[in-house]
């Protein structure tokens, strides 16, 4: 990080940073977990566990010949060999179906129900008969090795303002364990979330920017609350995205966390195709010719007494330093692609990735690293640079060098194609890093253990006849109904406070528009405070508002109340009410008390008339601020006026 | 490609599955013979709602004639209704996937020779994922491309002698495993891996232990309670294990090897005499029983129990085969209210042995006793074995226990009461003479009854 990027692609006529604009094209993939009662193939609850483990298991994960490319096969099967996985689980949480010690049990008839109607809600046709597939999936995130995934309808559409975007797939599929650590050997995993069941939706190429892809996540995302049956808080949906621009070539990016990200991602992705293509145009302008295949060479003995630690530890540990020529590539490694990501960044995750180094090193930033100029040069004479030439050098046991530059080789070769098509993981601020290929059709097979469900005409008519309110149309009605404003019904429809809203603004209990503040403005506020407001019980919640309706708590106090409640679980409403002298003053100790203060200030309500009232109000909410409500207080201060003045 | 097994009975061999046998029947097979259309075929579905492409599939059999399942571009497979779809047939010439090669390392004279013989289950197999299908690598070519590690523990050889699922067994598959060991141990194989099924590994087990006389090599059965189309399974590493053991351990007995806990570390060998399926489907479904087990495995070392007395390896030329069981021996197992003419057809028929398989310490309702009095009398041999499974049996304590044996019920002491069962068909097999069989009986053979009963510990539930 050290030397200037170049800006070879900005200069090119694709170039330029921003990411909207014309020959941009974004599909979006959402994974949002279901709140059923079970999970998708065991009794097991959906539910995360915040205790300690109680037990955990030791597995390790053999990929078969057959799901592993040709060129990494050797390098990929050892990194994984060694990869011992641990699996901690809670009693109550996981059973023995997720600990891979038993079978699956049959599809969970509850997530299928939801999937049909998120389909049936998204335009779809579902699939006559449902079959469950196995995934390929190594990283020990499954303990099976695999993700359980099936089709259940295709070839829908939302709309999006005026226009339709393709819905082209739901799927079901069982969520994937929890990661908690990582070290080179060990990564540990919580069972608790695998197999929650997820939805997939996948949609067509159609958007045209990261704005655009934003909004269209968001309307998936309330179609999918619809059924009321979704998973809220962090990590209940997750994003994954498809952008390709014009002359590159579709990347996938997974794990975009938060919707806000979607644009910046989007942008990022758009930014480093384009000067993926400056690379690439630059490359073929001085005739590069493909590096695929160029000799890997041992570089330990010439640097048998650096003192680069990184070397240094590699060496000592009996690996070895080896190093390969890109002829032609020389100052393009650190073309900035991505903010603080360059091509070389491209070339060293591609090593990462498939050979587990740690990095590599190039000559574009080298002298550096504690590799001396003198270090370089002799590296430069063995490899045979010349002029315009970059090397590339990797410290590692020998296998692993070896796999590790023929990646970097294999990165290098595609630059003069363009935009590899492939899998990125989304960093935190939007930028991307490289995972794997993008995988084929060849990584799924059957799973035989689970029977087929079928899906007959009649049972998607009747799904199609009983389709839960859109989130759109219940805004409508809290208008209609409630008499919400626009802004307050949209924000208790999206909350999860929709139900508790609606069952208390139609009992009476309190004014709607009170009770959907409350929920929508007070508890977020509460909830910043620290506040668990999630614990709070219905009945609790609901001797607030009736106290607050009838006056007794003043409208103010409320939070306070709420406040208290939290602080000292285990009480009730009147002991908060009790312990804040809220709602302690009776009405008619309070009306004499306005009373009085009438009777003392005639003179002084005949000559200012409103005025005068103001500042009375002023002093009785000086002494009755929280304890009584404000407007109770004013309608009882004109009360006691009317009797003595007459309005003139 | 050296798929010849060594010797012994061909393999059964893997047929393209035709198209009766694609699972495909009744109006669906109809439909798609009369298209021209094959499983693994492209084709092109279109039904009024929408047109999908993609490759047809085989079925399951259990499943309706209703539906075609057709894997789709991204991988997925859907069932799709015949009812009213057009079906046409889409292939294109498609070159076939390169498959990896499979070669057979040449042999390292400092490692020992091995013998795997298959059986049946696959512990290890390959996926082909455009059509799903498993097949299972049973020749050394296919296990050294599975389980490359294989090629640092031993030379390898193997022998396909059938392919049967573990429940479909009898004793005439145990006398020809038997043969088919005794043939590799005279080959010179230093240790010998049976690849099994697990349900009735156990039993298997039992029985090579009595039909081996003077083993003098380690024979180990190994199976996998994973199978070995998914990257979870535990199959490599129990056949690495059992390799090990069969080419290092120093006892020369017949094992059972399986996980010794649900984690990937630690391999146990129980003795075949002694071991139990004790899980539908965990990884360490076997327990020894009634005895600790022969070895554990860890990191690739076998490690023998120090407290078990082991029969050491001996000279190839010890070995003798006596494979003959007797088939018409029963297991019955004594419940409340069991009804006593239940023997009727048993004595009827004239069956040579009857294991109980009695409550507690060795009892049956005393209404049974006419029946068990009946068949001692008609030259049947009656023993007894408890259901507890842990212990022994003890017919002295109670009147019950006492009066079967006067009829002259043979109690099978700490034996499990399969090992019993397997144990009276092989002495059956072996004489007819009814004090001979009372003594092969009662004696220990091949470590399957002992003397005392050690302490063994946890089995508590406040644990
Ligand atoms: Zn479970």
């Amino acid at each position: 990080m050290q030397s200037e990027p170049e800006r070879i692609g900005a200069a090119s006529s694709t170039g330029g940073a921003g990411g909207s604009g014309a020959g941009i094209k974004v599909g979006i993939e959402i994974h949002q977990q279901l709140d059923t009662r079970c999970k998708l193939f065991c009794g097991c609850p959906t539910m995360l566990s915040d205790r300690k483990p109680d037990y955990s298991v030791v597995r390790r994960l053999r990929p078969t010949h057959s799901e592993m490319g040709e060129v990494d096969r050797a390098a990929l099967f050892e990194s994984t060999r060694r990869k011992r996985f641990v699996y901690q689980g809670h009693f109550g949480s996981a059973c023995l179906v997720e600990l891979d010690e038993e079978p699956p049990h049959e599809l969970n008839p509850e997530a299928v129900s939801v999937a049909l109607t998120a389909a049936a809600l998204m335009n779809m046709k579902p699939v006559d008969e449902i079959h469950v597939m196995r995934k390929i999936v190594i990283d020990g995130s499954n303990t099976t090795g695999f993700q359980r995934t099936a089709k259940v309808a295709l070839d829908g559409w939302i709309a999006l303002g005026e226009r339709r975007v393709t819905v082209q797939s739901l799927c079901l599929e069982e969520d994937a364990a929890r990661k908690v650590s990582e070290s080179e050997e060990t990564v540990a995993y919580l069972l608790d979330r695998l197999g929650i069941p997820l939805v997939e939706v996948t949609t067509g190429p159609d958007m045209r920017s990261g704005a655009e892809a934003e909004q269209a996540a968001l309307a998936i995302g309330r179609i999918l609350k619809a059924t009321g049956k979704v998973k809220r808080g962090l990590g209940a949906i997750r994003q994954d995205l498809n952008v390709s621009v014009e002359g590159g070539s579709r990347v996938e990016i997974k794990g975009v966390q938060e919707l806000g990200m979607i644009s910046t991602a989007v942008e990022c992705e758009a930014m480093r195709q384009r000067r993926l293509l400056g690379v690439r145009d630059e490359l073929i302008r001085r005739g590069v010719q493909d590096p695929l295949g160029s000799a890997v060479k041992d570089l330990t003995d010439l640097l048998s007494e650096t003192g680069s630690k990184v070397l240094r530890k590699a060496i000592d540990s009996g690996g070895r330093v080896m190093g390969v020529l890109l002829k032609g590539y020389a100052g393009l490694l650190k073309c900035e692609l991505q903010p603080g990501r360059r091509f070389g960044t491209e070339l060293s995750d591609r090593a990462k990735a498939k050979a587990g180094v740690g990095g590599i090193f190039h000559t574009d930033e080298l002298p550096a690293y504690g590799i001396t100029p003198e270090e370089v040069s002799s590296v430069e004479r063995a490899l045979g640079a010349l002029e315009g030439d970059c090397a590339v050098i990797v410290a590692a046991p020998e296998q692993m060098c070896r796999a590790a530059l023929e990646s970097v080789l294999e990165r290098a070769s595609e630059a003069i194609r363009g935009v590899p098509a492939e899998v990125r993981a989304a960093n935190q601020d939007g930028t991307t890093r490289f995972m794997r290929p993008m995988p084929g059709s060849a990584r799924m097979y059957p799973e035989t253990d689970v029977p087929s469900i079928v899906v007959t005409k009649s049972r998607f008519e009747e799904v199609k006849r009983s389709l839960p309110e859109t989130l759109e149309s219940r805004a409508e009605r809290y208008q209609k109904e409630y008499g919400l404003s626009r802004d307050l019904a949209l924000l208790v429809v999206d909350s999860p406070y929709s139900a508790e809203f609606e069952s208390l603004a139609r009992e009476g209990v309190a004014d709607p528009s009170f009770v959907a503040a409350t929920f929508e403005y007070t508890f977020k506020m509460l909830r910043r405070e620290g506040v668990d407001v999630d614990s709070f019980d219905p009945a609790e919640i609901k001797q607030v508002m009736l106290g607050a309706n009838s006056g007794r708590i003043p409208k103010e106090a409320v939070p306070e109340v709420f406040r208290w409640l939290s602080a000292n679980r285990g009480m009730g409403v009147e002991d908060a009410l009790r312990a804040l002298s809220v709602g302690a003053a009776s009405a008619e100790e309070v009306r004499s008390k306005v009373a009085a203060v009438v009777e003392r200030n005639l003179g002084l309500i005949q000559r200012e008339g409103d005025r005068a009232k103001s500042r009375l109000m002023g002093d009785l909410m000086r002494e009755y601020r929280g304890k009584v409500d404000g407007k109770l207080l004013f309608s009882l201060l004109e009360e006691e006026i009317s009797k003595r003045i007459q309005p003139t | 490609m050296g798929l010849t097994p060594e010797r012994g009975q061909p393999p059964q061999p893997q047929p393209r599955k035709t198209e009766s046998e694609s699972g495909y029947r009744g109006r669906v097979l109809d439909l798609i013979r009369s298209k021209g259309v094959k499983v693994g075929d492209r084709v092109l579905v279109t039904d009024g709602r929408m047109e999908l492409a993609g490759i047809l599939m085989p079925r399951s059999e259990l499943e309706d004639d209703l539906h075609i399942v057709v894997k789709l571009p991204d991988g997925y497979n859907v069932g799709i209704s015949i009812e009213s779809i057009e079906l046409q047939n889409a292939q294109d010439q498609e070159p076939p996937q390169p498959q990896p090669e499979a070669r057979v390392p040449p042999p390292n004279p400092a490692l020992p020779k091995v013998a795997i013989i298959s059986t049946g289950g696959t512990i290890a197999s390959r996926v082909d994922y455009r059509t799903g299908a498993v097949s299972p690598a049973l020749s050394a070519a296919d296990l050294y491309l599975t389980v490359p590690e294989l090629g640092e523990i031993a030379n390898i050889q193997t022998e396909i002698l059938f392919s049967i699922l573990s429940e479909n067994m009898s004793s005439k598959h145990w006398t020809s495993i038997a043969e088919s060991v005794s043939r590799q141990i005279k080959a010179g194989a230093q240790g010998v891996v049976v690849t099994h099924g697990t349900d009735t590994m156990g039993y298997t087990a039992a029985a090579l232990s009595f039909a081996l006389r003077n083993l003098p090599v380690p024979v180990i059965l190994v199976g996998s309670q994973r199978s070995s189309d998914r990257p979870s399974s535990d199959a490599a590493l129990n056949l690495k294990g059992a390799v090990s053991a069969a080419a290092y351990a120093p006892f020369a007995e017949v094992g059972v090897l399986m996980h010794a806990t649900p984690s990937d570390e630690t391999l146990v060998v129980h003795r075949g005499t002694r071991a139990r399926k004790m899980h539908t489907s965990r990884r360490d479904a076997f327990r020894s029983v009634n005895s600790r087990p022969l070895a554990v495995i860890r990191d690739g070392r076998v490690e023998a129990h120090a407290d078990v007395d082991y029969r050491p390896r001996g000279a190839p030329g010890d070995l003798e085969v006596r494979s003959h069981f007797e088939e018409d021996v029963v297991l019955i197992k004594s419940f409340p209210g069991i009804q006593p003419d239940i023997f009727d057809p048993i004595v009827h028929r004239g069956f040579r042995g009857i294991v109980l398989e009695g409550t507690g310490l060795g009892h049956i309702p005393d209404k049974l006793f006419h029946q068990v009095r009946r068949a001692i009398e008609s030259g049947m041999t009656v023993v007894m074995a408890s259901q507890c499974i842990n212990g022994r049996v003890n017919m002295n304590v109670y009147s019950t226990g006492r009066e079967l044996l006067t009829m002259g019920v043979i109690p099978a002491g700490d034996m499990l009461p399969e090992t019993a069962l397997v144990k009276l068909m092989w002495v059956l097999g072996q004489t007819e003479d009814h004090g001979k069989i009372r003594e092969l009986f009662t004696a220990n053979l091949a470590g399957e009854i002992s003397e005392r009963s050690e302490y063994l510990g946890g089995g508590s539930d406040a644990e």
